[in-house]
């Protein structure tokens, strides 16, 4: 790395509905690089040395809670763990994530959609039992590679990058979207879920559901966690065909 | 004025908050929860390696059960914890992640046969028991005698997040996200809810409740650098510091970790020596096993971070630009391993270091991670001195990790003080009306938004951020791994100063409605007290005990301060906190206090100890028959809910 740092250069998306006569416009912020810059420090430094209006989400800044969310030169991705030296021109622009509520600037209301998604998909264990359950008593086993399979379809963090990605979400408002068919496919697969094939159908057998989905894949190509969305969806798809 | 009712209003949405929300509506009560973030991106999700609790199912854990964790949990916190909680504690964990399974959490499960694992250093080929193929698998930690911490991958926090909240999300419990409760509603010794400030709006709302429990989490970000999340800023624990009548327990008890990545303080899990990776220094020479040849890496982390920064300071730090760090060197480990057990610390390391941990050593250096310290309880999750005020998880001083805490201790707390907690939250809510005047609320919605309405009309004045960083490079320079008399005596100084100027703040940008300046013009004045909690009750403290280490004070002294730091501010305009101490009984302890096994032990003994110590010969003598259930309730009765009580099983044991 040269010892002579280089000024970044940031383009945000500022618009505040909550402010009377605001209007959505881009600004650019200068930031002088330092070595290890995220897009985390970045925005933070503008927010303390140059702006304290302005509006994004972190919690974690490590990857792991899927706050931060945002558009990042034209990709969705987790702003927390994007390195500024990964773009060799110094210019970031950076907007919200499309199909969500806007909070303000960088700051969508993803955990209102996320709710809604979980209550829509009934993302618990359905075991009239499990409530019931001895827990003085040894567990119930789990056959250890199918246990790591559910771990692998639970990586999900909401992030919401799927869901901005979609294509398809942009023509269905009520789009369940990749993130739904994950949390679905996660449920599928674990025995100790007892809701059936006709059951799950009731949920996503229609074009809102499994069967809208354009298999366009914006959500493969960007989901921060790498999840198998394609296989899934497919699987999903397959198995909600089977059903009628 | 906005006035909302509830049964039990819970602050925070993560682990603990969650748990105690779901008792509370599992006995009928109605439960709100407020967080500052959707309920799923709380801290918690950030705990890797996994919750501790003794199921002795993997080869590793077999003959582990209540008593051996009890014993390390205790020693581990040098003790100064309270043993009743203790053993609350140890007793229900096994329960606790049992239920979690059967709520969905995909714990890691035991493969029967052979497996490589790499243990000091060398691979070694151990069998697991066909027996316990399919129940829930566990890893070693530091600090305990077995093999104790269950886990998925290194996303342990993360599953049992998702499961909780999804739980939740199936019981109709509402989380009021991007709420930040900004005062306690209190009166006459009895807490009423709580004034809270609706982040996006700006709204002010009161929150009434039988039942205010803060499970807001720890205070990491009064330091500079920290593994929490940006949002651990203590501001719940505050908010009962501020009303003058709940306590605080030893504030001053603050543990870093050893391993967090140079520089930003992001967390490498204690799993990564767990499963057996090594701690380097710039000669690639492995130094741990000189300083400690039995537990080696896997020694308590406050004794790990200390021998470690004492490596440094003998010049064998490798140096950066961001100052000396160390080496966590995980590739003896294997891909395979990594990729499955480590992904997340793979992740970190490739997205933030730009390194494969597969092929490079990691730079780590002691970080701070977790405070001990909290909002005082008794066993039950009440404040002592203010009814109707519970706390639970990292929030509270319930106080099941004195000086110090056990890595997979934090996430079980949440969870089985959630449970315990929980039942006593219902409890109260059964015992009592709500009987509150509209002018008592009034007084307390007047009193906020004062305050916030100064903040905003103040033309000059200080700078918010600039006040905080000030802060928290005090508390990291001067209140730190290591502390002494001196520093601590500046730090305390520095601190009041800051206080006095954190009274003259004044916005830029001056808007009431989703304003992040004003967000952090609320929360630091508040910080600064909190920083003051944690540094006039290290300097006062003149032993080491745990993670609280003075050079000018060595020893452990138990003759002098086997005792819980008690903190208040009762005078709003004072510039210091008020401390006191209650003694810790030795004659009540199940396990009298001796040595830890590290280094040299130097303690200054309670003339109690050896007192007691006779006793519980006498005690064992003299019932030669009992088992160790027995054995136990003649040590140490204890008061625990009904449901939590029964014995629980273990793979070729029984309920013995």
């Amino acid at each position: 790395m040269s010892d002579q740092a280089r000024i970044l250069k940031f383009q945000i998306f500022r618009y505040n509905p909550l402010k009377p006569g605001d209007k959505p416009r881009m600004v650019t912020y200068e930031v002088t690089e330092a070595p290890g810059m995220t897009i985390f420090i970045a925005l933070n430094e503008i927010r303390e040395e140059q702006d304290p209006s302005l509006q994004f989400d972190f919690v974690c800044r490590a990857g792991i809670c899927g706050s931060c969310g945002m558009v990042v030169n034209g990709r969705p991705d987790l702003a927390c763990r994007t390195l500024t030296s990964k773009f060799a021109d110094g210019e970031i622009k950076l907007l919200p994530l499309p199909g969500f509520e806007l909070i303000g600037d960088l700051s969508v209301n993803t955990g209102k959609f996320m709710r809604s998604m979980s209550e829509r998909v009934e993302s618990w264990i359905h075991d009239t039992t499990a409530d019931e359950v001895n827990f003085d008593k040894l567990e119930e086993r789990m056959d250890p590679d199918l246990a790591d399979k559910i771990y692998e379809l639970e990586r999900c963090v909401e992030c919401g990058c799927c869901v901005s990605a979609c294509a398809t979400k942009r023509m269905r408002p009520d789009f369940l979207s990749a993130v739904g068919f994950m949390r679905l496919a996660r449920y599928t697969l674990d025995p100790r879920d007892k809701r059936t094939d006709e059951e799950y159908y009731e949920i996503m057998g229609d074009d809102d559901g499994v069967f809208g989905c354009m298999t366009l894949l914006g959500c493969e190509d960007y989901c921060p966690k790498d999840l198998p969305h394609q296989t899934q969806i497919a699987y999903l798809r397959r198995k909600m065909a089977l059903v009628r | 004025m906005k006035v909302i009712y509830t049964d039990s209003l819970v602050i925070g949405g993560g682990l603990a908050g969650l748990r105690v929300a779901i008792a509370a509506k599992q006995r009928g009560y109605e439960s709100i929860i407020l967080s500052l973030i959707p309920a799923k991106r709380s801290h918690s999700a950030a705990a890797q390696g996994g919750m501790q609790a003794s199921l002795g199912a993997c080869v590793k854990g077999n003959g582990d059960d209540e008593d051996v964790h009890f014993s390390d949990t205790v020693k581990g916190s040098d003790w100064g914890c309270d043993q009743d909680v203790a053993r609350m504690f140890v007793n229900t964990a096994p329960k606790a992640i049992r239920q979690l399974s059967a709520w969905g959490v995909p714990w890691s499960r035991v493969q029967g046969g052979d497996r490589d694992v790499i243990i000091n250093g060398e691979k070694v080929t151990i069998t697991e028991n066909h027996e316990a193929q399919g129940l829930i698998t566990a890893r070693d930690f530091g600090g305990t005698k077995k093999w104790r911490t269950c886990f998925t991958s290194d996303g342990t926090g993360h599953t049992m997040l998702y499961a909780m909240d999804n739980k939740a999300i199936q019981m109709e419990i509402p989380v009021h996200e991007r709420k930040e409760a900004i005062a306690l509603i209190h009166e006459d010794g009895v807490c009423h809810g709580a004034v809270v400030r609706d982040l996006i709006t700006g709204e002010l709302i009161a929150y009434v409740a039988k039942a205010t429990t803060i499970a807001t989490g720890g205070y990491g970000r009064l330091y500079s650098v920290s593994t929490n999340a940006v949002i651990s800023e203590g501001i719940g624990t505050a908010i009962a510091l501020e009303t003058g009548v709940a306590t605080l327990g030893n504030m001053e008890a603050v543990q870093f970790h050893p391993t967090a990545i140079v520089p930003v303080g992001i967390l490498t899990t204690e799993g990564c020596r767990g499963d057996g990776g090594l701690l380097l220094d710039k000669d690639g020479y492995r130094f741990m096993p000189d300083y400690e040849p039995e537990k080696k890496e896997l020694a308590s982390r406050d004794v790990v971070s200390r021998r470690m920064t004492e490596h440094m300071r003998k010049g064998k730090g490798v140096s950066s630009r961001y100052g000396d760090h160390l080496w966590l060197d995980i590739t003896l480990l294997g891909r395979k391993h990594i990729e499955k057990n480590l992904r997340e610390v793979k992740e970190i390391c490739e997205y933030f270091l730009g390194i494969d941990p597969v092929k490079e050593y990691i730079p780590v250096r002691p970080t701070q991670h977790y405070s001990m310290g909290g909002v005082r309880t008794r066993a039950t999750g009440e404040s002592p001195t203010l009814k109707g005020l519970f706390s639970a998880g990292e929030a509270a001083c319930w106080d099941m990790h004195g000086f110090n805490r056990l890595g997979g201790n934090s996430v079980a707390e949440t969870v089985v003080a959630g449970m315990i907690v929980g039942e006593y939250v219902a409890d109260h809510c059964a015992a009592n009306a709500l009987k509150i005047s509209t002018s008592t609320i009034e007084h307390f919605m007047k009193a906020e938004e004062k305050k916030i309405t100064e903040l905003l009309v103040r033309d000059y004045g200080e700078n918010p951020f600039e006040l905080k960083v000030a802060m928290q490079k005090i508390m990291m320079d001067k209140v730190g791994i290591f502390r002494n008399g001196e520093d601590l005596a500046q730090a305390v100084e520095e601190l009041k100063v800051l206080n006095q100027r954190a009274k003259n703040i004044a916005l830029r940008n001056k808007i009431s409605s989703s304003n992040p300046e004003l967000v952090e013009a609320i929360r630091v004045p508040k910080m600064i007290k909190m920083a003051q909690c944690v540094a006039y009750g290290a300097q006062l403290r003149t032993e080491s005990r745990g993670a609280h280490a003075r050079e000018d004070y060595p020893e452990r002294n138990d003759r002098d301060w086997l005792k819980r730091t008690l903190t208040t501010w009762t005078d709003d305009s004072a510039d210091l906190p008020e401390v006191s101490y209650e003694d810790l009984d030795v004659m009540k302890m199940e396990l009298p206090p001796g040595s830890r096994g590290y280094g040299v032990d130097n303690t200054v003994h309670h003339p109690d100890t050896p007192k007691r110590l006779s006793q519980v010969e006498e005690i064992q003598k003299a019932n030669p028959s009992a088992n160790r259930h027995e054995m136990q309730e003649l040590l140490n009765p204890l008061t625990i809910p009904e449901k939590f009580k029964g014995k629980n099983e273990r793979i070729g044991r029984g309920y013995k």
